[in-house]
């Protein structure tokens, strides 16, 4: 292996542990949730800025790659496509924060009903399949489970519209609920936006290894 | 969208020196007013194949060529076809600088003359501008009559370029013209190879891959002889079809 090659591979290396961060961020958040742990919150919330940190070092480390490399086909691809996985790497991060503050802020055990009919737990079980799918799809340099992980993204975008649902009945029992109920529903879309990153990363992938372009090819919602 | 006009063809080159079988059934088309780069290893025969172009291999001994090279769709080897009526029309730029061992000014003005202009006025005028175009004029303006050996390894390959374009052929061989010059002479060369694209087809010969990326409209890879691969520049630098490309443009070579 060439000294190019190794400063790739430590490249990749480095966002693949970024990748094990954000994965353990939306775990612990999906059990803050869900078991109405407070410090696992506060634990996601301290770490989110090592997610950060991950972030700048990775967007650093990516330019200086193309700065002192020029690298072109595959290698260009590869910094490309992790360039972008950073970036909504991080963003899934932020979102896992956002859920475990409002868990800290606002969730009470009363609810625990109405998430368990959101079905708030099978949304986050598929959203941690996508990223560990993806993720091994980045390490084996393999893509042919991007068709399984892109019909999980369409399964959690019908499990967010269901659980829309659910909250409009249980807002009109419980009106003097509803502010709560509003925060469930952006918590619910949150978890819709993670899917699409996931989503949008397995196109990259798909980039870097077939260097096929597949964003904005279907009707994939961005908002 | 018309077609673009074919410039420059090879068909099914084959060319040896002696036994040695340097090119091997060569296809290629090349655009009228386009750049093309070719890219491969030392030794594989992108200088071989582009002197076919403009006959240079004629005056090496034992050489021999099956195929059809073809300029405006006229093959250049045709027996009705005047050498130096052809060179006239295809320039070249060597790999190496061989300026002429005559003043900077009469190198430049040396094709004008073998070809029978007289006007000294107009010569005067292309020496200029073919200087100016080969960025050089600001640095040898004050000495055109010193020798072409006085100047930099770098500064006579831009004579040579200026050489090449006085006579303002239609098509331009460069062979490495920018080995051995700095990034700004470089820079220079390149930004003139957009310039000239109005007017020429421009084939070059570079090692330096970023080079070939961002002058040419189309890049082909030669390996041992063979065209591997003959696609847009954007194509080879960011998907190439064959592996050997991939791994000759990334560096994993051998
Ligand atoms: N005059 C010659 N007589 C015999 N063999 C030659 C001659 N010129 C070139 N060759 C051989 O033909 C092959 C192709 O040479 P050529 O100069 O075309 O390579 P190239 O791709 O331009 O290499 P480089 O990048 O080093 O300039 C080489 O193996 C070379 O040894
Ligand atoms: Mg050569």
């Amino acid at each position: 292996m060439n000294h190019l090659e190794k400063e790739m591979l430590a490249l990749r290396n480095e966002v693949l542990d970024m990748w094990a961060l954000v994965y353990s961020q939306l775990e612990k958040t999906k059990g803050a949730l869900l078991k109405d742990n407070k410090d696992l919150a506060r634990e996601v919330i301290s770490r989110e800025r090592r997610v950060n940190a991950y972030e700048l070092k990775i967007d650093s480390d990516c330019e200086n790659y193309i700065a002192l490399y020029s690298p072109v086909a595959i290698d260009l691809r590869l910094v490309l496509s992790l360039l972008k996985i950073n970036g909504t790497l991080e963003r899934i991060g932020d979102f896992a924060e956002g859920i475990s503050r409002f868990v800290i802020d606002t969730y009470e055990k009363k609810y625990d009903s109405l998430i368990r009919e959101m079905r708030l737990e099978e949304m986050f079980d598929e959203l941690l399949e996508m990223l560990e799918g993806s993720r091994k799809a980045l390490e084996s340099e393999e893509t042919k489970m991007s068709g399984c992980l892109f019909a999980k993204d369409e399964y959690v975008d019908n499990l967010y519209d269901q659980s829309l649902q659910k909250i409009s009945e249980y807002i009109k029992m419980h009106s003097e609920d509803a502010l709560t109920c509003i925060f469930l529903a952006i918590l619910s879309r949150k978890l819709e936006r993670i899917g699409d990153h996931c989503n949008n990363i397995v196109e990259e992938i798909v980039f870097y290894i077939d260097a096929k372009v597949l964003k904005h090819a279907g009707k994939h919602k961005e908002v | 969208m018309d077609e673009k006009k074919i410039k420059l063809e090879a068909k099914n080159v084959n060319f040896y020196y002696d036994d040695f079988h340097a090119l091997k059934g060569i296809n290629m088309q090349i655009e009228q007013n386009s750049v093309v780069a070719f890219i491969g290893p030392s030794g594989c025969g992108k200088s071989t194949f582009l002197r076919l172009f403009n006959r240079m291999n004629d005056l090496i001994d034992g050489t021999h060529l099956t195929g059809e090279c073809l300029l405006d769709g006229r093959d250049i080897y045709d027996k009705r076809v005047h050498v130096d009526e052809l060179r006239k029309n295809v320039g070249m730029v060597f790999q190496k600088p061989n300026p002429f061992p005559k003043t900077i000014f009469e190198n430049v003005a040396y094709g004008l003359r073998v070809n029978g202009v007289k006007d000294e006025k107009y010569i005067k005028q292309r020496v200029e501008e073919s200087l100016q175009s080969a960025a050089l004029w600001e640095e040898v303006k004050d000495k055109l009559k010193k020798s072409a050996f006085e100047l930099s390894g770098g500064q006579q390959q831009r004579l040579c370029i200026a050489r090449a374009m006085a006579i303002s052929p239609s098509v331009l061989l460069m062979d490495e013209p920018a080995s051995a010059l700095d990034p700004i002479s470089t820079a220079k060369i390149e930004e003139l190879i957009h310039e000239l694209k109005k007017d020429y087809t421009i084939v070059i010969v570079t090692h330096n891959m970023q080079q070939a990326a961002r002058v040419s409209d189309k890049t082909g890879f030669f390996l041992l002889g063979e065209l591997i691969e003959y696609d847009q520049t954007k194509k080879i630098f960011l998907n190439p079809e064959k592996e050997s490309t991939q791994n000759y443009i990334t560096g994993r070579f051998g």
